[in-house]
């Protein structure tokens, strides 16, 4: 903890976790997506969906997907914001079952037609947690500059990425698989000191069996 | 460097540097986050001038909140100071209005720094731009007291905590009250020992503060609490600044609101189960606000 996280940090009311850990959720979806957003489907829980209106959750989360930041007050107008951008958005209530109680469930789909789906919960004071990506379970915060990378779980993956990064000088400061079974799909979560740039995550995209590879920067 | 454990050392080293607690707590956050002074202190100015434009924001609007229950309320206050129909003038009245402006702005999804919390963000800003306007205090000095509010947050946040969840309101708008009298102290010129005094009697007032929000929103109680807040903030640095001392030292009262935070029932923290949101009006609002989203 330090001063700033006293005095601070400057962001769009009126809740920290219904408002700005919202739209840092909403924000990973948008980045992992890489893209801007045609239509997205977000299921809200708990907390989330008793008093989404009031916190002005659901303008926090289409914020999010416009790749607004917390403290960007144009997060208030954000659902004039993305009609006028031509996304189409469907909120719903629904039991996403145990989770955390401010847990949000987010489907994105692009321009391109690419799409991804993520889950995650806001856990007090603007924190997070992604817990499910395209279904698979996974545990990251976004505290750090993360590389998301899909693939086919065999032997020798984590050897293959980790040297690219350690030819590119980039520091790991942690790294996670979680895989659906033996040789089915994975996901490498790795958190890293340094952003890790575009042609970085380009190079880990050539890699066999290697089929999705964005780089988040820290939230 | 500073461990943030108690009031005593913010105390102790700012006395054995002759010097006063922000800035004793500026160069140990400029070593602690590998920052130079002038950085940290940009940052924190960039906070002061982030408050400032939501006390504008919100003295002046006269919109509503999504639920309607918040929203122009410090408009309608600040009509009645200018016009001579407020009992507290300028400094008390101007500190209440400017309280309930920046707490309406976060109803109303406005732009502000929390202060520790978005649900208490309006205290410590109402009380440091009064006294900086209204006093004609150099804004350097405001933007210093920052850093003794943060200091004495810092401590409480170590000891106690400054969550409404863990703690009640106590520990949102009671901190809030806690650090804006400390500030309010050092920016009038008291001693850290004065500050630390504020500090211990804005808390002690507020002890046992529940959280009861209506509908579960940051509105109902929450906006006027920081109203009361901030008065409360006055206060005790009135009191301390006159040499008026805390009978109980600033440690044993955080530790206090600790203890009252854990023996107080979960439906008084922040879960809309009991206190002002189980009111015959409080569910009955919370009941109007579900049908609206269904």
């Amino acid at each position: 903890m330090n001063i700033f996280d006293i005095i601070g940090p400057v962001m769009i009311g009126p809740s920290s976790s219904h408002t700005a850990g919202a739209i840092r959720i909403a924000r990973v979806a948008r980045m992992l997506l890489g893209e801007e957003v045609a239509k997205a489907l977000i299921k809200l829980h708990g907390s989330f969906a008793e008093t989404y209106l009031g916190h002005g959750t659901d303008k926090a989360i289409i914020g999010g997907l416009l790749n607004f930041d917390t403290d960007d007050i144009r997060i208030r107008d954000s659902i004039q914001l993305a009609e006028e951008a031509g996304m189409q958005y469907t909120f719903e209530t629904t039991d996403l079952g145990e989770v955390h109680p401010n847990t949000a469930y987010i489907e994105v789909t692009g321009r391109s037609g690419r799409s991804i789906s993520v889950m995650g919960s806001s856990i007090g004071g603007g924190n997070i947690v992604i817990t499910r990506i395209n279904g698979l379970e996974v545990e990251f915060t976004g505290q750090y500059h993360t590389l998301v990378i899909q693939h086919r779980d065999k032997p020798g993956m984590v050897a293959r990425v980790s040297g690219i990064l350690s030819g590119s000088s980039i520091n790991i400061a942690s790294m996670k698989v979680y895989r659906t079974s033996r040789g089915g799909n994975a996901i490498m979560v790795i958190e890293t000191d340094d952003y890790v740039d575009g042609n970085i995550s380009e190079i880990i995209k050539q890699i066999p069996d290697i089929f999705e590879a964005t780089s988040l920067h820290k939230l | 460097m500073l461990t943030y454990k108690s009031i005593q050392e913010l105390v102790e080293n700012a006395v054995a540097e002759n010097a006063r607690i922000s800035d004793v707590v500026l160069s140990d956050q400029a070593k602690q986050l590998a920052l130079s002074k002038e950085e940290i202190y940009k940052n924190m100015a960039f906070n002061f001038a982030v408050m400032k434009e939501s006390i504008a924001a919100g003295m002046n609007s006269q919109s509503k909140s999504h639920s309607g229950l918040s929203g122009g309320d410090a408009y309608k206050l600040r009509q009645a100071m200018d016009s001579n129909r407020s009992i507290g003038g300028r400094i008390f009245t101007g500190v209440l209005a400017r309280a309930l402006a920046v707490s309406e702005m976060n109803a109303c999804m406005g732009r502000i720094v929390a202060a520790p919390t978005a649900g208490s963000c309006g205290i410590l800003p109402a009380v440091l731009v009064t006294i900086m306007e209204e006093k004609k205090i150099p804004e350097e000095k405001a933007i210093m007291s920052l850093f003794t509010a943060a200091g004495i947050g810092m401590v409480i946040a170590n000891k106690a905590t400054i969550s409404g969840a863990e703690g009640g309101c106590q520990a949102e708008c009671g901190s809030a009250s806690a650090m804006a009298a400390a500030a309010a102290v050092e920016m009038l010129g008291g001693s850290p020992y004065e500050a630390a005094n504020a500090c211990a009697i804005a808390i002690k007032n507020t002890l046992g503060l529940v959280c009861d929000p209506v509908a579960g929103l940051v509105e109902v109680p929450c906006v006027k609490r920081n109203a009361a807040g901030a008065a409360n903030a006055l206060t005790a640095a009135e009191l301390a600044l006159a040499g008026i001392k805390s009978v109980i030292p600033p440690d044993e009262v955080i530790d206090a609101m600790k203890s009252v935070g854990v023996s107080m029932p979960y439906t008084l923290k922040e879960t809309a189960k009991g206190g002002l949101a189980a009111t015959p009006t409080g569910k009955s609002i919370a009941n109007n606000f579900k049908k609206g989203i269904k």
